[in-house]
Formats: C-alpha cells, sequence, structure tokens
C-alpha cells in the first residue's frame, strides 16, 4: 500500500481510544471493572460530554432543513429570517443542492463581515473567503497545494511541539518535510521568534521551508498568544519568505482576564502595507470549538490573503473536485457569523445560552489547572484558552523502565494504565509531540462540573498510586 | 511558463515581492489536475448569469445549467420522509410537535440515540455511527438477495467522492515503472482523472464501445493493460455502474467476465454504483458488483478485493449538499482496512446530518409505516419522471441530424456525439480549444445552455448533459441545442 498513507499518525483516534473502545464493549457485555464507564476526555467534542446546542442555531437548521417549518409559530421571526436568507442563496432552494465549490455566496459574505466586525473594521473580501469541511478539510487543502519540490528542496514546513496532530498526519501523507519548532513550557507556551529561527535555520540543511503554522489559541496547550508575539511571528515570516497558516479555531475560548485573541489577519493589516499586502496568509475556523460545539456538521472557513491570482484559480480548481462542503454545514458556519443581534427576539437566549457555555469553560479551564497543580509529579500551565489541559507529568525512572519493557512511550504507558484502572481516556503527550524526555497527556475540560472535579480526583489519585508503586 | 503576470518592475513599483506561492512552486499534481464538470464552461456559465442579472441583454433570459447530476438544484423536491426525520434530528423540541408523523420521530429517536450526547453536533467515530453502519449492511443484504454484509466492512464517508479518493490513495506506491496504475473508463466522470493526478498515479484508460450503447468489453481491458504494463504497475480497475457520462447499464455477464479479468489479473475492483437506483431502460437491470461476486463462490468470492461506493447524492433522494455517502469493502487485507480508517480518522468524521441521511435512504418507511404511502409515491413520480426524460432525450436526438446518442439506460445524463464540421474543427484549433469545448462555448453564449463538452470524460466530439431539468425545460433546452447544432453546421460548413 500506499506507504505515506501508512507513516501517518493521528493520536487522538490512535491506539488509546481503539483501547478505550474495547473496554467500553467488555462494559458492556457485563466484564466487571473498577470503573463503571469509559470517560472520552480524549477528544474536543462538547456536545458528545453533553454540551446543549444554541438553539437558535438549531432553530435556523431545522428550517432550512424542513422549510415547512416556516408556517410553523413555534419558532421566533428572526430565525426564519435566517433561514429564509439561506434558502434563497442555495440552489433550488433547497440544503440539498450543491452549492459553489468556494460556499453559498451570502454565506461567505457574512464571513467576511464578521471578520470585518471581529477585526475593528479591518477590510475582508468575501472573495478571499472559502468554506470548508470543517476546518482540518482547509488546512489540508492549502498544505496540498504549497507542497513541492524534491529531495533538498522539498517543501518544509513548520509546525509547534507541541501540535494538533493533522498538521503532522497531513505532512506525513503529502511527504513533505516537517520541521518543528517548540514553545516554551517554561514560559506557558510562549511561541519564541528565536526558536523559529533556530528551526528554519536547521531546516535549510535538508528541505525548502516554505510554510508556518501557528495554532492560536494553542491545542494542545492552550496558551493564547500576545499581540506582540504575533507581530514578531509575522515579522520572521515576512523576512524568511514563509506561507503563514493561522489556525484559530478556539478564537472563541479565550478565558484567561489577562489574554486576548488577536487574529492574524488584523494584527497583519494593522502592521502595514509592507506586510499586509506581502504576507500570504490563511486563516482558519470552524463550528466545532468555541460555545457551539458543532463538530458534527463540519462546518468551517479559511480566509486566505494576498494569494498570487493564478494561485486562486488552481485553489478552486482543487476544490471543485469534490464539489462543495455540507451545506448544512455551511448554515451553520452562517449562523456563527451572522448571530442574534441587540433588539433581536433571539438575542436574550442566545446569549444567556452562549455565556453560560463559555463561562463554564472558563470555570472549568480554571478548575483544572488548579487541581493538577496541587498533584505532586503533575505540573499544568494556565489554561488560558481553548479546551484541554496538557499538563506534564514526572514519571520516575522504573515506571520509564516498565514502559521501555512493554515497548511503549512512558507517556503513553503511563495513560493505558490510567484507562485500565479508571476508565478515564486521555491521549499521552507523545502523540503531540513534546521535549526528549518530558510527558505530557492531554485531557479536555469538556465533562460537565461535577464529573469532571471526579475524573480530576481520580486522575490524582491515579498519579499518586502511579508514583509509589514505581518509586 | 511564466510564474507571474506582475513583472519584476512593478514588483518594484509597488512594494509587492515575489509570492511564496506561484503556479512554479506549487504542488505540481495539483496543477495537473482537471475537473471538467465545474471547469472553464462552468465558470463562464457563472459569468454570464452575473451579467443577466445586472441586466446585460443575451439572446436567452435564463442559463440552462445542464452541467452538473444534481437534482434539487433543477427543482426536484426533497423526500418528505427524509427532511422530516432530519429535522427532528437537528431540533428534537420538535419530538412535542403534533405535525410529525408517528414513523418519523421514532426514527429521529432512534437515530439521536446512537449519537454522542444525542446530538448530530458531536463527532462520531471515523468510520460512521455504528447502528448506521449496520442498517447499511442490512440495506445491502436486502438489496442483494440475502448475500450477508458485515457493518465492519462499511464505512461512511463525505459524498461517494470522499470513499474513491480514499481507497484510491492507499493503492498508490511505488515509482518510476513500478508506479501503481489505475484502469478507468473513457468516457469516465472526471473525478477519477483528477485524484489520479493529484496522486501522482498512473491513469490507464480502457475504452467503453460506442457502437454497442457503451459496453464493457473485456478483451479492451486486455489491451489497456497490456500496454500499461509497459511503464507502469497496473493495480486497480474502475468500473462506474451504472455509468457516468454514458448512462450504461452493464449486464451481468459483463460483471463476471470484470470480476474473472479482475481476479487473474490481480487487479482492485472499485465498483462506483452511485447510480444503482437510478435504471429506466426496460431489459436493464442494476447488478451490484459484490453480489455477482458472491454468487461465483470461490475463489473470487474469497479472494477477490472490491469496494463498492453509494451516495445519498443521486437516486431519487438527490440529497448532494448532505454529503452522504459509503463504501463497502470485501475481501481487503485486515491491516490494510486499519490503515484505512486510521486515514479517516485524521479527518475525524464525515458530516452527521448525511450519516443521518443515508440511514433513512437505507431503511426507507416500511409498508405497515404511516409515511409509506407518500414516501413511495414520492420516490416514483422522481423515478418516472427521469425515465421519462431519458425517453425524451433519447428521441429528440435521435431525430436530429448529426447528432447520435445511445439508450440512456440508467443514471441521469446524455452523452450524445455531435458532428462537427471540419471548419469548426479548424476554428477550435486557432482557439486553442478541444472542438467540443468549442462548441459547447458557443452554445452556451447564444443560447444560455451549459452542458459539458465530452472532451472532460475523455470523449472526443461529444457532450455529456444531465437530464436533470424539469421536464420542459428539458424539453426547451433539447429544441434549442439541435437547432443550434444545425445552425452550427451550416455556419461551419
Amino acid at each position: 500500500m500506499n506507504p505515506q498513507v501508512k507513516a501517518v499518525e493521528y493520536a487522538v483516534r490512535g491506539p488509546i481510544v481503539l483501547k478505550a473502545g474495547e473496554i467500553e464493549l467488555e462494559l458492556q457485555r457485563g466484564i466487571k471493572k473498577p470503573f463503571t464507564e469509559v470517560i472520552r476526555a480524549n477528544i474536543g467534542d462538547a456536545q458528545a460530554m453533553g454540551q446543549q446546542p444554541i438553539t437558535f442555531l438549531r432553530q435556523v437548521m431545522a428550517l432550512c432543513t424542513y422549510p415547512n417549518l416556516l408556517d410553523s409559530p413555534s419558532f421566533p421571526e428572526d430565525a426564519k429570517k435566517r433561514a429564509r436568507r439561506i434558502l434563497q442563496a442555495c440552489g433550488g432552494n433547497s440544503l440539498g443542492s450543491y452549492s459553489a465549490s468556494q460556499g453559498v455566496n451570502c454565506i461567505r459574505e457574512d464571513v467576511a463581515a464578521y471578520i470585518t466586525r471581529r477585526d475593528g473594521g479591518v477590510p475582508a473580501d468575501p472573495d478571499n473567503i472559502y468554506l470548508t469541511t470543517g476546518a482540518s478539510d482547509g488546512i489540508s487543502t492549502i498544505l496540498k497545494i504549497l507542497v513541492s519540490g524534491g529531495g533538498k528542496s522539498r517543501t518544509g514546513v513548520m509546525i509547534p511541539i507541541p501540535q494538533y496532530p493533522l498538521y503532522s498526519a497531513v505532512i506525513s501523507e503529502l511527504d513533505a518535510i516537517q520541521v518543528n519548532y517548540y514553545l516554551d513550557e517554561e514560559n506557558c507556551w510562549a511561541l519564541n521568534v528565536n526558536e523559529l529561527r533556530r528551526a528554519v535555520q536547521e531546516a535549510k540543511d535538508h528541505c525548502d521551508p516554505k510554510v508556518l503554522c501557528i495554532i492560536n489559541p494553542g491545542n494542545p496547550t492552550g496558551q493564547v498568544q500576545s499581540r506582540k508575539c504575533i507581530e514578531d511571528v509575522i515579522h520572521f515570516a515576512w523576512e524568511e519568505k514563509l506561507f503563514l497558516l493561522a489556525d484559530e479555531v478556539y478564537q472563541d475560548n479565550v478565558y484567561s482576564p489577562d489574554c486576548r485573541f488577536h487574529s492574524f489577519k488584523k494584527v497583519l493589516y494593522e502592521m502595514g502595507p509592507e506586510y499586509s499586502s506581502n504576507v500570504e496568509l490563511a486563516s482558519f475556523h470552524s463550528t466545532s470549538k468555541g460555545y457551539m460545539g458543532e463538530c458534527g456538521y463540519r462546518g468551517g472557513y479559511m480566509e486566505v490573503i494576498n494569494l498570487h491570482p493564478e494561485i486562486k484559480g488552481q485553489l478552486v480548481k482543487l476544490l471543485s473536485v469534490r464539489l462543495c462542503p455540507p451545506v448544512s454545514g455551511q448554515a451553520a458556519m452562517d449562523i456563527v457569523v451572522n448571530p442574534p443581534v441587540p433588539g433581536e427576539e433571539s438575542f436574550e437566549q442566545f446569549s444567556r445560552e452562549k455565556e453560560s457555555v463559555l463561562g463554564n469553560l472558563a470555570k472549568k479551564a480554571k478548575l483544572t489547572e488548579d487541581l493538577f497543580n496541587q498533584v505532586p509529579g503533575i505540573h499544568c500551565n494556565p489554561l488560558q484558552g481553548a479546551m484541554y489541559a496538557f499538563p506534564r507529568i514526572f514519571l520516575p525512572a522504573k515506571a520509564v523502565e516498565a514502559a521501555q519493557a512493554h515497548q511503549m512511550a512512558p507517556d503513553m504507558f503511563y495513560c493505558m494504565k490510567l484507562l485500565e484502572e479508571t476508565g478515564i481516556c486521555v491521549v499521552p503527550g507523545s502523540g503531540f509531540g513534546q521535549r526528549e524526555g518530558t510527558y505530557h497527556f492531554r485531557m479536555t475540560i469538556l465533562p460537565p462540573v461535577e464529573k469532571l472535579k471526579t475524573v480530576l480526583q481520580k486522575v490524582k489519585d491515579f498519579h499518586i498510586n502511579f508514583l509509589e508503586k514505581y518509586a | 511558463m511564466a510564474s507571474s503576470t506582475v513583472d519584476q518592475s512593478q514588483v518594484a513599483r509597488n512594494g509587492l515581492r515575489e509570492k511564496v506561492l506561484t503556479l512554479n512552486s506549487m504542488n505540481p499534481r495539483v496543477r495537473r489536475v482537471e475537473y471538467a464538470v465545474r471547469g472553464p464552461i462552468v465558470q463562464r456559465a457563472l459569468e454570464l448569469e452575473q451579467e443577466l442579472r445586472q441586466g446585460v441583454k443575451k439572446p436567452f433570459t435564463e442559463v440552462i445549467r445542464a452541467n452538473i447530476g444534481d437534482a434539487q438544484a433543477m427543482g426536484q423536491r426533497p423526500i418528505t420522509f427524509l427532511r422530516q426525520v432530519l429535522a427532528l434530528c437537528v431540533n428534537p423540541d420538535l419530538l412535542n410537535s403534533p405535525n410529525f408523523p408517528d414513523d418519523a420521530k421514532k426514527r429521529a429517536e432512534r437515530i439521536l440515540q446512537a449519537c454522542g450526547g444525542h446530538s448530530l453536533g458531536a463527532y462520531s467515530i471515523s468510520s460512521g455511527i455504528q447502528l448506521i453502519r449496520e442498517d447499511v449492511a442490512q440495506y445491502i443484504e436486502r438489496r442483494d438477495g440475502g448475500i450477508p454484509a458485515d457493518p465492519n466492512n462499511v464505512f461512511l464517508s463525505t459524498g461517494a467522492s470522499d470513499a474513491i479518493v480514499t481507497v484510491l490513495k492507499l493503492l498508490v506506491a511505488g515509482e518510476g515503472h513500478t508506479r501503481t496504475g489505475v484502469l478507468i473508463p473513457i468516457p469516465q466522470y472526471p473525478l477519477y482523472s483528477a485524484t489520479l493526478a493529484e496522486l501522482g498515479a498512473v491513469q490507464v484508460d480502457y475504452y467503453l464501445e460506442e457502437e454497442r450503447a457503451w459496453a464493457l468489453d473485456v478483451a479492451e481491458l486486455h489491451r489497456a493493460l497490456c500496454q500499461a504494463r509497459d511503464h507502469c504497475r497496473p493495480r486497480a480497475l474502475c468500473v462506474i455502474n451504472p455509468g457516468n457520462p454514458t448512462g450504461q447499464v452493464q449486464t451481468r455477464e459483463c460483471i463476471e467476465a470484470v470480476i474473472r479479468f479482475a481476479f487473474q489479473e490481480r487487479l482492485f475492483l472499485l465498483a462506483d454504483e452511485v447510480y444503482q437506483d437510478n435504471v429506466y431502460a426496460v431489459g436493464s437491470q442494476f447488478h451490484s458488483f459484490k453480489k455477482v461476486l458472491m454468487e461465483m463462490g470461490p475463489p473470487y468470492a474469497v479472494q477477490q478485493e472490491l469496494a463498492s461506493f453509494h451516495s445519498t447524492s443521486k437516486g431519487y433522494m438527490g440529497e448532494c449538499g448532505f454529503r452522504g455517502g459509503y463504501v463497502e469493502v470485501v475481501n481487503m487485507d485486515p491491516a490494510v482496512q486499519q490503515q484505512m480508517l486510521k486515514l479517516m480518522s485524521v479527518r475525524l468524521c464525515p458530516p452527521v446530518p448525511g450519516q443521518a441521511l443515508l440511514d433513512l435512504v437505507v431503511s426507507p418507511p416500511a409498508p405497515t409505516d404511516p409515511s409509506y404511502m407518500q414516501f413511495q409515491a414520492e420516490k416514483q413520480a422522481v423515478l418516472a419522471e427521469l425515465a421519462a426524460k431519458a425517453r425524451l432525450t433519447e428521441q429528440v436526438f435521435s431525430e436530429a441530424p448529426g447528432i447520435s446518442c445511445n439508450p440512456v439506460q440508467g443514471a441521469m445524463y446524455s452523452f450524445p456525439r455531435m458532428q462537427l464540421p471540419p471548419r469548426a474543427v479548424q476554428r477550435a484549433q486557432e482557439l486553442g480549444l478541444a472542438p467540443d469545448m468549442f462548441f459547447c462555448l458557443c452554445l452556451l453564449e447564444e443560447t444560455g445552455i451549459c452542458v459539458v463538452p465530452g472532451s472532460g470524460f475523455g470523449q472526443r466530439e461529444a457532450l455529456a448533459l444531465t437530464a436533470r431539468p424539469p421536464t420542459p425545460k428539458l424539453q426547451l433546452l433539447l429544441e434549442k441545442l439541435t437547432r443550434f447544432h444545425a445552425k452550427f453546421t451550416v455556419e461551419y460548413s
């Protein structure tokens, strides 16, 4: 088979998750375990963990799906208005038609308007907006179009370590060269331009570095980059002639009061024309995260600016082979970028629901950080944003040996034991990358507060036992 | 080729630098990709639509898009039951509404129970919701007269295209003379050529026989294979049945012969069967590759590797926008099957609303269900209209001089052959266009009718047009087209 496919790894749904699935089946068959359920804290899927969808969003979606409901008194007028607008922009006024490959026109316009508002008036052109099947699809497409060359001129793609393993997986599949730059754990996972420089210099030896990927807010690390940092990164990309990918799917998930989300687009624009007319930038967003949590809809968009005019045609051509992203996901994205505004009937309930979700997440972020930091042998950086904790675990030498005896990475060994003894499924740090000799795991903060507290307590107890066992 | 339309002095003046991503620096394989169904002719159609909206005068009042197999875009209504269940899934508050039939509610509840957090908004496992995969397996069993299907061999996908690309991706290996070759029909649905270009695999063409209603001849498969072995390692054989763009429905004997050939030559079989519900011609019947394979018994049934694809986009459903589909793999190496699942996992999962829709397609209302009658009526109406349009198309084309069209046995396209006068061919060459592209562009400019030139599917001097527009519009389209062809022939004599 294709050797590039063989090389692909995707830890978020990798071996530990398969094991969790097996254990679930065993539980279903009545096999006794030290726990009664498997807790899937491996994946950023809010609704799977009980988060409720936003009412307004589902109302508009239902109206679009079954337009007979437009006559029903049970739906607010503002939801109907949105649904009609979306349907009118669809072929045959139906979600069932293919859309243009770039996405439904009026939705792209709405996305552009959202971006402009978000960025305090910095203009966004609908023509630079591409709707995608989740952000993953857009990221994969842009990387695909960028990869070329052979041997020492093979395209190098700079990615953060730790990273969300979509990047390494796609790089593997495309047979591009992965160029790692390390985030600074001692410094809240900050991005240091000196480290970028180090990475790119070393890479030039064996590849042609052309792409720089940033995840902000970070996954798995949760750090929210400062504005200064973003400026430095943009300047670096400009200097080194790198195509910038800004994965901003957690832009609505910022919890730390000292942090703010700054979009790469906005900062780029505000740095003046030398940068804003030159730096090629693709920014990604999604319906899966934020306060929406609509993972299953596979909604997303990318804004791609400063593309060479001939490349745009190539990009659209590539997208056209898969016809179009799911139209229901496009509709979901539309509601995300065009939510109820003050004065509209649904505004209050919408705001309440949104604040409730985000408030809850912020609370759980703090809870998680605090609890982990109380456990000897665990250190957790502040969860400034996103939806994960990525604590560092200090493993005794004996545990490392035991892991090696089992031919597993030490943190995989730890996570497997955690799963087998508590039913809690998290992803070992080795799945995201980490500095040699350090160990971590990524756990979501998505279970409801009470369950989360239980989970955290169990992890604490497990960890203490583990330290004793392998002392 | 010049990499930039902006010359260096302009760059200097504007402070614009050379881009990181240019035609020269981009992925060369992506550059080679072509996809005619949404290619240049469609771009031009979009421009003309824009001009019409702006009030520019044209010899026509609307652009008739007969280029893509999109039923609902052309006015076909969605099946009520499908949309009711989906709406209930999307907004479960509606489960309390008296305006939905009980069976729809029951289905919705069943689907939601199988979703994480009981919501369409949760990711599913990467192969698709288990319950739905089981329903798909049962559908396949019923369809194939009881031949078992294993849900573990069923993978839901984002439309059939997604699964086809995934399987092809697995197959591509080697370099130079050992690079994977994939046999595809000519004419073909250009997803295949586009994907092979993107993957850097070797496209190996086998020609369907126009004179015999686009029949697949194993002798031609042999010819293609032997020639291919010179320069690549052929490892897969793609069959589209019912055919796109050709509409032919292969006979059972043909399918058996293809399976025997694939077995002998050790080729992985891909059977694109998205039009399995679209069979119109009397005397034609859909035979699934899976069924025929199993009925052929060992060694074929236990060794021949087969991937069969289906979708919610075609049939009587026409739910293109939901991107629902599945692949059933048979006799795949278990380790490779794991790898396929791994590959799918990187993209997390197919859209869950599409999965839900697929579930309803494979397990429609039963005769005792309240929604049964309406469902059947709607389904039959769609299929009957498609059959009527197939006949209408054949009839009009067969009466037009200089145009010949094979019977449209299935799918939703006609693929007529047109005679183009030599002077037209010459003019096309002067313009650097394929003759049928030239014809189609002229047709579009003068009549507003958008069809895809046959060269986009690998066939010269032909057109692919969908039977999608509603009957009166289709009638109009056919008349305009044949009149235009006659005029064109005279003009370039």
